[in-house]
């Protein structure tokens, strides 16, 4: 046995050596060609551009909305300050918080049971219902609104935020579920079941284990279902007509300029800056959750 | 501190296949059993449904009186250590073994005094606030036994435990379980494939096969009186050598040469039965071998024998030859040969059976030469070829 398992393990030892070989190749001290820099650079001009013609044309008033500068020629605040002045701007905003933050939480705490039930259960056609699931991420939202409308002003939920967030949630479930049944899969069954031996109920398994140890695919999905939400404009204008139920987006499309001969761009762009930073701060803050390999050494490494 | 009795479980999957048949165990208190046998016997899954994780399709299983079949896993008082160690890769060691308290809603500074207690025994003190992730495959199972031990449970249920260690630190590992048990005195129930670590761990080792128990001994009576054939060659290493035999009267016609039965197997045979003349399979194991000319006075079968290959381990020998006859054939045998992977190898020729001997390490033996080996005939075990129990167990 001994004498079987010594070449075997020598062999083994051979086959490490030229890949920690190549490894030292790939060490921080070998240098990043130049233009390797210059691909990555124009990439995140390409990338950025449009967002940095969003400030610039923000940061302008009056004549200047129609000059094509790159910086602009007297840069103010005049647009974000009469942005935070309007109502219906800061009322939508709240809408869109509420809305957007209600949807996650319960797309994450819907979503994360389907996907744990999908992921642990046996039972027959489990494929065949994650693929119709997620078939419903394929139908083109255009032809439900007008359908949804009918429905919802006939049950009274037009013109709510209750009928913002169902839709939203049937549309951000799918691909949260298919997101998380991936995570949970990968999540060793012994763990729940040491969980189990060790005194919890299945729910407490779920909630201290599972859950935990999912948490980029939460974050994954949050991020994903919040910014669908928050972004959403077709149904949102589709299904609301008073501006106290009215989502950001919807609002933003509605501004109006101070004579009918203005267009509004300055302000607009002034409110999409705004409303850009959640975003922003968002993925900023959860990327340090979505960091991989969480579960490194739950299992013999 | 409990009794474990298991009476005629089985488990039955929906598509009919039995995992274990109608077992029947009783593991006393404070005991070490080991359940053993080569993998897909129905070891695993009998551990499974001691801790509640498989249901039991039949039969009672009952600790310290209580039937708990029915009971949750959480509701049953048992540890379990899993094969792959199943820390919760988010918590840290303290975290880890506290769990199961802190579940228990135990106060705070009692879940630290025994989480401390368990640490000071595994020698895991200094590693209390790390994650499993930067702890080493030693380490990591020190801290599944502790998370096990914190408990006090009824008792600990190990699922291959040490199979995961390289090989040098599962022998380590292997005597400080045992002296962990020892120490504790917990019912313990162990699950593994390595016949080593049930003869070295075990108060009494099952042995399974296809879901059904073969034989439960304490080791050294499975070692020296197997019950049937698949116990036979699964205990011991190297394996028993197996060849055909032929009784007649009190003598054992070997390929090799003649000897009377061994008196206690005569006396343990059925009156009637084995008199007169039958065919068996005689077992004997490696080290009954020895080369005459080390012990030159010792008494027993003499002949002849053409070593083909020897291997030296320092201490002894090991040298292989061959016998003329025709080849044993047993199911037992060859689902043996299948789970240490030999059924892959090309089959010896059809009338010669190699054999195995562990000679002394003072031997002159070596490759392709003929040495006189010396059997002590009376340790020789006696089967049944049809069977394949031995003649010297009581038969039903």
């Amino acid at each position: 046995m001994s004498a079987a398992s010594a070449p075997a393990s020598a062999g083994s030892a051979a086959r490490a050596e030229p890949k920690a070989a190549s490894k030292r190749k790939k060490a921080p001290g070998a240098k990043t060609p130049w233009w390797l820099w210059v691909a990555v650079a124009a990439i995140v001009i390409f990338c950025l551009l449009p967002f940095y013609w969003l400030v610039n044309i923000s940061l302008k008033t009056g004549p200047d909305l129609s000059s094509a500068s790159v910086f602009p020629p007297n840069p103010s605040l005049e647009n974000y300050k009469s942005v935070f002045q309007n109502d219906d701007f800061t009322r939508a905003l709240r809408n869109s918080a509420i809305v957007a933050l209600v949807t996650t939480f319960l797309g994450v705490v819907v979503g994360s049971f389907c996907a744990y039930a999908l992921a642990r259960l046996k039972m027959r056609g489990k494929v065949l219902l994650l693929g119709i699931v997620l078939s419903i991420t394929t139908f083109p939202q255009i032809a439900i609104a007008a359908p949804l409308f009918r429905l919802w002003s006939e049950i009274g939920l037009y013109n709510t935020l209750q009928g913002l967030i169902i839709p939203y949630l049937c549309f951000a479930l799918p691909l949260s579920i298919y997101i998380l049944v991936s995570f949970f899969r990968e999540i060793p069954r012994d763990l729940e079941e040491a969980a189990l031996v060790d005194g919890a109920t299945h729910f407490q398994a779920f909630r201290k284990v599972v859950v935990p140890l999912a948490a980029p695919g939460l974050a994954t999905t949050s991020i994903l279902t919040f910014i669908a939400a928050w972004n959403e404009f077709l149904l949102a204008s589709t299904l609301t007509s008073d501006p106290q139920y009215r989502t950001v987006p919807v609002a933003i499309a509605q501004f109006t300029g101070s004579s009918q001969f203005e267009v509004p761009l300055g302000t607009q762009s002034a409110a999409s800056v705004i409303i850009s930073i959640p975003l922003i701060l968002l993925v900023l803050l959860f990327q340090k959750r979505i960091v991989a390999g969480l579960t490194a050494g739950a299992v013999k490494g | 501190m409990s009794e474990i009795t298991l009476d005629g479980i089985w488990k039955r999957y929906p598509d009919g296949f039995e995992a274990v048949k109608d077992m029947n165990l009783g593991i006393k208190d404070g005991e070490f059993m080991i359940l053993v046998g080569p993998s897909g016997c129905g070891k695993s899954t009998a551990l499974r449904m001691i801790a509640g994780l498989e249901d039991i399709s039949d039969g009672n299983l009952v600790i310290d009186g209580d039937r708990v079949n029915d009971l949750a896993p959480r509701d049953r008082d048992i540890a379990m250590v899993f094969q792959n160690y199943a820390l919760y890769p988010h918590m840290t060691v303290r975290d880890n073994m506290g769990f199961a308290l802190k579940l228990a809603k135990e106060p705070k500074e009692d879940i630290d005094r025994r989480v401390n207690e368990a640490a000071k025994i595994l020698d895991l003190e200094q590693h209390l606030e790390r994650k499993p992730a930067n702890l080493s495959g030693g380490q990591r199972q020190r801290v599944a036994m502790g998370r096990a031990i914190v408990r006090s449970p009824k008792a600990f249920l190990m699922d291959e435990p040490l199979s995961n260690l390289d090989a040098k630190l599962r022998v380590q590992m292997r005597t400080e379980v045992a002296r962990i048990q020892q120490r504790l005195e917990t019912t313990t129930v162990y699950v593994t494939h390595d016949q080593t670590e049930a003869m070295t761990l075990g108060d009494r080792v099952a042995v399974m096969r296809g879901g059904i128990i073969q034989q439960v001994a304490p080791p050294k009576e499975l070692y020296e009186q197997p019950a049937n054939l698949f116990v036979a060659g699964f205990i011991g290493s190297p394996a028993m050598n197996f060849v055909p035999a032929h009784l007649e009267g009190d003598t054992i016609k070997f390929p090799f040469g003649e000897a009377e039965i061994p008196g206690w197997i005569k006396t343990r045979m059925k009156g009637g039965e084995g008199q007169g003349a039958r065919d068996v399979i005689a077992g004997v194991r490696p080290e009954h071998f020895e080369d005459a000319q080390v012990e030159p006075d010792r008494p027993g079968l003499r002949f002849k024998a053409p070593v083909a290959v020897v291997e030296s381990m320092g201490s002894e020998l090991y040298a292989y030859f061959d016998v003329k006859s025709e080849h044993v054939e047993s199911a037992e045998l060859v689902e043996l040969a299948a789970d240490a992977g030999l059924s892959d190898l090309p089959s010896h020729g059809g009338d010669e059976q190699q054999m195995v001997a562990r000679l002394s390490a003072a031997s002159n033996a070596a490759p392709n030469t003929e040495i006189e080996m010396v059997l002590d005939t009376s340790q020789v075990q006696l089967f049944d070829p049809k069977s394949g129990r031995s003649l010297a167990q009581p038969g039903d």
